[in-house]
């Protein structure tokens, strides 16, 4: 492991430097509005700082330890929101060696792939071997009550929790003529700009939010939620161009490509939240929720700004 | 070769050996608990603060008490011994070790015909050793389409010799499909253990109405007897 990048230091700063901020005004806000804990708006506000800290000091010790790092804490991440998903799923006694695959072959063999590097084939393990093996082993038990809806269940928690997800350290191993050491630096602008946008809707939301976008879907979004963020996180991608291998316009561009996808992928886990009639998918995260309730953005973003870099800026 | 390493190292003394070993092992099973199940304790009539109970639980698998002892504070767990069957866990000596070193089992006899000690005496013993109990009056693992078995009557026996200890009820959920019998690999899935408000057995209570009572207040802590 060779030393973290000047650029990948001044970010971790950055951010550190407003938690401390966003933590002083939380602080400020109970002190003067709910000494006594009922607020509950702010409680959960300082609940989710607290939980900001947690997850920016872990996503800063991953991106310090490289490819191993970051495959490391998203793998573990899969493992957690696959947990959440089967959790809500139909699966019954006859899915036992599926889903014992799913979790202890199929997970741990695309993070390994991913480590490696090997393109042609963690681009491909999921959606056709994985895809043909789960409904194999699932039909040797005999049990075909419900065998459609049980296997598509398994593949859409395999695609959304592992395959999606593993496509943000996959950006490890592209390579970017001019960038190379720094890729990092490229999961750190997608999961910035995924994160502050979920932040900015959130805000903007609170202070304007009016016209609900999706009532039936999640009764918190709002047209102006919506808007005043993903402008907004697409002018702070913009911003950070200087730690990508973008121009302020392309950041911007890619920015908004990530935003949108980020709001449209929290929407379907929305749907599938109402249709199992839960409200959030665990409460593994104080005042967030469950893992996938904080990825559920970045795994519709992940494949897409993965595929779009590879494109046009990579050589493999 | 393995087991019998194991067995070499568990061979049963009274040691501090074994009491640290035993004490690592219950840490590891407490760990390997919560990275499967990933396991909340839901206290929703009862804090979890001292004060002698019986905790008496849904019986789906060999995991359960472990669920309710991963959710205890520490400081409870230590105090808190499971009820268990001496057929099972006197059966080689990983078991043994398992069952009296780690999680300091009372184990009963549960063949009516030939045992020599009366689970109910062991029990009360237990209590009057200051220990909590966790016991499924189910009697056996629940492996049917039914939410509960019928309770056998220990429980209502044990409430009866002890009236002042609270009966907690408390509902294990989904680690019947994290490894349904049979099964030897876990499969990771979230699990709650909710507890309900603390039952006694009443002065003039009939053994079938505090039975009835027992169950009712059990399953009214299912989050699937809502849902068909």
């Amino acid at each position: 492991m060779t030393a973290p990048h000047p650029h990948l230091l001044t970010l971790l700063a950055g951010l550190a430097a407003i938690l401390v901020a966003a933590s002083a005004i939380g602080y400020v806000l109970q002190w003067r509005l709910s000494p006594d804990g009922s607020n509950t708006v702010i409680e959960n506000l300082n609940d989710r700082i607290r939980a900001w800290w947690v997850m920016v000091v872990l996503m800063g010790l991953a991106l310090i330890g490289g490819r191993t790092g970051v495959t490391l804490l998203f793998a573990f991440c899969s493992f957690a929101a696959l947990r959440e998903f089967v959790t809500l799923t139909n699966t019954r006694r006859a899915d036992h060696w599926a889903l014992a695959a799913a979790f202890f072959i199929v997970l741990p063999a695309q993070y390994y792939l991913i480590w490696i590097g090997w393109y042609g084939l963690y681009s491909i393990f999921i959606p056709v071997y994985a895809f043909l093996l789960i409904p194999i082993i699932a039909a040797l038990r005999g049990d075909t009550d419900h065998y459609l809806i049980r296997i598509a269940e398994v593949q859409w928690a395999l695609m959304i929790c592992v395959f999606c997800v593993s496509h943000v350290p996959a950006l490890i191993s592209l390579d970017i003529p001019g960038y190379e050491g720094r890729n990092v630096l490229l999961i750190a602008f997608l999961v910035i700009v995924v994160q502050i946008s979920d932040v900015m809707q959130y805000v903007w939301g609170k202070l304007l939010g009016r016209t609900r976008i999706a009532p039936k879907l999640s009764p918190s979004k709002t047209v102006e939620g919506f808007v005043g963020g993903a402008l907004s996180a697409t002018l702070i991608g913009a911003a950070l161009s200087w730690m990508t291998p973008f121009t302020p316009m392309q950041a911007a561009l890619l920015s908004l490509i990530i935003v949108m996808m980020g709001f449209f992928g929290g929407l379907v886990m929305s749907a599938i939240k109402r249709d199992r009639g839960v409200k959030d998918w665990s409460h593994l995260i104080a005042g967030h929720g469950g893992f996938i309730d904080r990825l559920d953005s970045v795994v519709f973003s992940a494949p897409i700004f993965f595929h779009v870099v590879r494109y046009w800026w990579s050589v493999t | 070769m393995w087991a019998r390493a194991l067995e070499e190292i568990t061979a049963p003394s009274d040691g501090e050996g074994t009491e640290m070993l035993a004490k690592l092992v219950a840490g590891l099973i407490v760990g390997f608990a919560r990275f499967i199940t990933a396991v909340r304790g839901k206290w929703e009539g009862i804090e979890p603060v001292d004060g002698q109970r019986v905790y008496f639980a849904n019986h789906a698998s060999h995991g359960d008490f472990v669920l309710i002892w991963t959710v205890l504070p520490p400081r409870l767990r230590q105090r808190t011994r499971p009820v268990a069957g001496a057929d099972y866990w006197l059966k080689g000596q990983l078991r043994t070790f398992i069952g009296r070193d780690v999680f300091n089992a009372v184990l009963i006899d549960r063949n009516r015909e030939n045992r020599k000690d009366d689970p109910i005496a062991l029990m009360t013993a237990a209590l009057d050793g200051g220990a909590s109990l966790i016991v499924f009056p189910e009697g056996t693992r629940n492996t049917g389409e039914m939410p509960l078995l019928p309770f056998k009557s220990g429980l209502y026996h044990l409430g009866k010799a002890r009236p002042d200890v609270d009966l907690v009820p408390v509902w294990i959920d989904n680690l019947n499909r994290v490894m349904p019998k049979g099964e030897i690999v876990p499969i990771p899935l979230i699990c709650t253990v909710t507890f309900g408000a603390p039952i006694r057995v009443g002065e003039t209570q009939a053994k079938e109405e505090f039975i009835a009572r027992a169950e009712a207040a059990l399953l009214a802590l299912s989050p699937k007897t809502a849902v068909p």
